[in-house]
């Protein structure tokens, strides 16, 4: 490190200067390596041929330096990297805590999984329009999210993530795409505008953005600012991101018009980066707002939930059913950070992990069941069973997971959610999300049975067996595999999900990583 | 553009543009100036060249697609920020070397390189959307 | 001085919400655009105003030698200008082809994505 003048203030008030060691890179590197891939992808844009071989190994490290990630932050607890050594709250810091490092490990396996997928579903004029690096900038985005510690730095990866999704979301220029995308576009543009209204609120009010010493000001400035507006003001831009009621119509406005992999990868990352934000803001930074503002929560929560399995139950198309279930489950973990305290938090965490996962798979089977039937809805869509047993096994055990049916992931997220509900006396709110258990059975045993149990009204010459590509089941069968696994033997996840909950509520550890020994007053 | 008054200055325009885009970006680092205002003037330039003579001509005389030019900005900007992993620092902490070009010290720095990705993505980005409309604008 | 920006900012909110609050696509463009500027301000305002002193430190001196103008705010404006602009510019076009694809810039008759009489799910299996 070359310094021109031998410094004559003493920059240890500003700047860190121990050497920083290998694995708080770990903190930057999921982001730095996508930005870097994704770059090296646009300028690669004429080796299409190459694209999926480079994104594929790429995100397989992704998930590599996920998993190593999430490993060092449970022995080690949170870590911290400052941008540029100027100490917190001074630099940007990216800090990790077992949140934060969970969602992104299964970030990244979703995205790998839909990586996989789009050998299958992505033709050469799409790998040619942009779909791998757009991929690899939404999961820098994605990453960032998770990561960030600096709430201004979390805004930034919304819009990096938002903006790769707009590209992704036109992939194809289909009429229906346009449609969907000029919904999309202008709700979300006014969500994020939002936050970031918010933002210069919460600056104006205390003067940092940095995520650690924002927890440790409020409770000094509760007396006199107004906490609650900044609060009610983030709840209304990531429930709007979330798709919460009565905000939620841009999402089945949109999530069935682009390609099957990019309607799997939103419904698997983007609401739940919502979800996210909401539980980094309500639960860790101000805990007594989200107590005062808890019934409001559980009333959206439970509106949420209602609107959108009823919505599943009228539609027909395959899609369009997802995109209302996508808004169901958003709604049971607005119920869980409502219902707050350990069961809540991880609940609601647990939940969102667990959606990630199997809306994902499912969107992949509507994928598979639109190429096997040649059609999305499931008024025509028919004998699916008679094409591909196993494939329609892999959906049906989906079905299961997502309406929280044992052995699958679902289960248990719901058992925490309602048992939590009871112990704080919130009967309605169990009630609600069992119903809502209920009705999803309803909504995906009714798609199950038309388009899948259900003979072909029109018997066809290729009624028959069909063969599907390992690419294209591959993931399906993964995911589904996952959901099942996390069914049977949840305790490492549950252990770690308390933990990461005990975290959120009490953030001294958080606030110890960010300023060691106190930090600057 | 029909205009002979127009089409005979755009070229020398857009090239001093262009020209003072650069000066812009380098001067960024302790004034006024930097990455992103000086790649809206180099962007200003290939509009006004474009106007003048057509998008293609913009195209050809650019040689890289805009995105590639995007991405490669992008890519400069990302490793300006790892290099100091071999420094044993933080990521994107700015390192400094002189050397000594002809007797003269010229003082070189990963935020420079950040400032030049910077600049990149700007032209590359904004290039590509502004092009794209002004060949609707034309059909 | 902070009031004044206050009831500037409340202005440019009003309009971009009206604007938002249309049928017809171009105006709600510029609306967004019109949001992004006021939350520009926002920001700005809320950094609190401090006239004719830069935080430039002096040639020879290491440190501010008082109180100077809050340099932050301008950062996080000239990031979201970055972002607003690039939005706007991305909606610009999807605006322009939706006109050109879907025959309209009203969104009340943009329902290809969600069409209008759809038939009933089979009710019986």
């Amino acid at each position: 490190m070359a310094v021109s003048t031998p410094a004559p203030v003493d920059l240890s008030a500003a700047l860190m200067l121990d050497p920083a060691s290998a694995v708080e890179w770990l903190v930057v590197l999921p982001v730095a390596w996508c930005l870097a891939v994704g770059a090296l992808l646009v300028m690669l844009r004429r080796w299409s041929g190459l694209q999926p071989a480079i994104a594929l190994a790429s995100l397989t490290v992704l998930v590599l330096i996920d998993v190593a990630l999430l490993d060092h932050v449970a022995r080690n607890g949170p870590t911290t990297m400052v941008m540029g050594r100027w100490l917190p709250p001074f630099g940007i810091a990216f800090t990790v805590d077992l949140t934060g490092a969970l969602f992104a490990l299964v970030a990244a396996l979703v995205a790998l999984a839909a990586g996989i997928f789009s050998l299958a579903d992505i033709n050469d004029s799409g790998r040619r329009y942009g779909f791998y690096p757009l991929l690899m900038l939404l999961m820098a985005g994605v990453s960032g999210a998770f990561l960030t510690g600096d709430i201004f730095n979390l805004y930034v990866w919304f819009e990096v993530l938002l903006i790769s999704s707009f590209g992704l979301l036109v992939l194809g220029s289909e009429r229906g795409q346009i449609d969907g995308t000029v919904k999309y576009g202008f709700l979300n543009l006014v969500a994020t505008t939002l936050f970031l209204v918010a933002t210069g609120f919460l600056y104006a009010v205390f003067g940092t953005l940095n995520m650690a010493d924002i927890a440790r000001k409020a409770d000094d400035l509760r007396v006199n600012a107004p906490l609650m507006t900044l609060v009610g003001l983030y709840v209304l831009a990531f429930g709007m991101k979330a798709a919460a009621f009565p905000l939620n119509f841009w999402l089945p406005a949109s999530y069935h018009t682009p390609r099957v992999v990019v309607s799997a990868l939103f419904a698997g990352l983007l609401t739940k980066v919502g979800i996210y934000a909401l539980i980094r803001v309500t639960v860790m930074l101000f805990p007594i707002e989200r107590e005062e503002l808890s019934f409001v929560l559980a009333l959206v929560g439970a509106l949420t939930m209602m609107v959108g399995v009823l919505g599943a139950l009228a539609q027909t198309d395959f899609r369009r059913i997802l995109g209302y279930l996508v808004v169901s489950g958003i709604g049971s973990m607005l119920a869980g950070i409502a219902i707050g305290g350990p069961g809540g938090i991880g609940g609601a965490i647990f939940y969102a992990l667990h959606s990630m996962l199997v809306m994902t798979g499912l969107y992949f089977a509507s994928g598979i069941a639109m190429r096997l039937g040649a059609d999305s809805s499931i008024a025509t869509l028919a004998g699916l069973y008679r094409k591909h047993a196993g494939f329609a096994a892999l959906t049906l055990m989906l079905c299961f997971a997502v309406s929280g049916l044992p052995p699958f992931s679902g289960f248990w997220p719901k058992v925490m959610l309602v048992k939590a509900a009871i112990d704080i006396g919130a009967w309605w709110l169990a009630a609600a999300l069992l119903l809502v258990g209920f009705f999803t059975m309803i909504a995906t045993g009714r798609l199950f049975l038309l388009a899948y149990w259900r003979d072909s009204a029109i018997p066809q010459a290729a009624d028959g067996p069909a063969r599907l590509s390992a690419a294209a089941l591959g993931p399906l069968a993964a995911l589904t595999l996952l959901a099942l696994a996390l069914g049977l033997y949840p305790e490492p996840l549950l252990a770690m999900i308390q933990s990461a909950a005990a975290g959120l509520a009490e953030p001294s550890a958080y606030l110890n990583s960010v300023f060691p020994a106190g930090g600057p007053q | 553009m029909k205009s002979i008054i127009f089409r005979t200055v755009a070229p020398f325009l857009a090239g001093l543009m262009m020209l003072f885009s650069i000066f812009v970006l380098l001067r960024g680092h302790n004034e006024p100036g930097g990455g992103f205002i000086g790649g809206l003037i180099a962007v200003s330039a290939l509009a006004i060249y474009g106007i003048a003579h057509g998008v293609e001509t913009v195209r050809r005389a650019i040689f890289f697609h805009p995105m590639a030019i995007a991405g490669a900005g992008l890519f400069a900007a990302t490793v300006a920020g790892l290099v100091s992993i071999f420094a044993r620092v933080p990521f994107m902490t700015g390192l400094w070397i002189y050397p000594s070009v002809l007797g003269v010290e010229v003082p070189l720095s990963t935020v420079m390189l950040f400032d030049t990705g910077v600049y990149l993505v700007v032209v590359g980005a904004i290039s590509s959307i502004a092009l794209s409309l002004e060949e609707r604008g034309g059909a | 001085m902070e009031t004044w920006f206050s009831l500037l900012v409340t202005f440019f909110f009003t309009v971009a919400i009206y604007l938002l609050l249309s049928k017809s696509i171009i105006r709600v463009l510029l609306g967004v655009a019109i949001l992004g500027n006021a939350v520009n301000l926002l920001i700005f305002t809320g950094g609190r105003l401090t006239r004719d002193v830069p935080p430039v430190i002096a040639e020879g001196a290491d440190v501010l030698s008082g109180p100077a103008a809050n340099a932050l705010p301008q950062a996080l404006i000239l990031t979201a200008i970055v972002i607003s602009f690039s939005f706007f510019a991305f909606l610009l076009v999807l605006a322009w082809r939706a006109y050109e694809d879907l025959a309209t810039d009203n969104t009340d008759e943009m329902r290809v994505a969600e069409p209008v009489n759809e038939p009933a799910p089979p009710l019986g299996y």
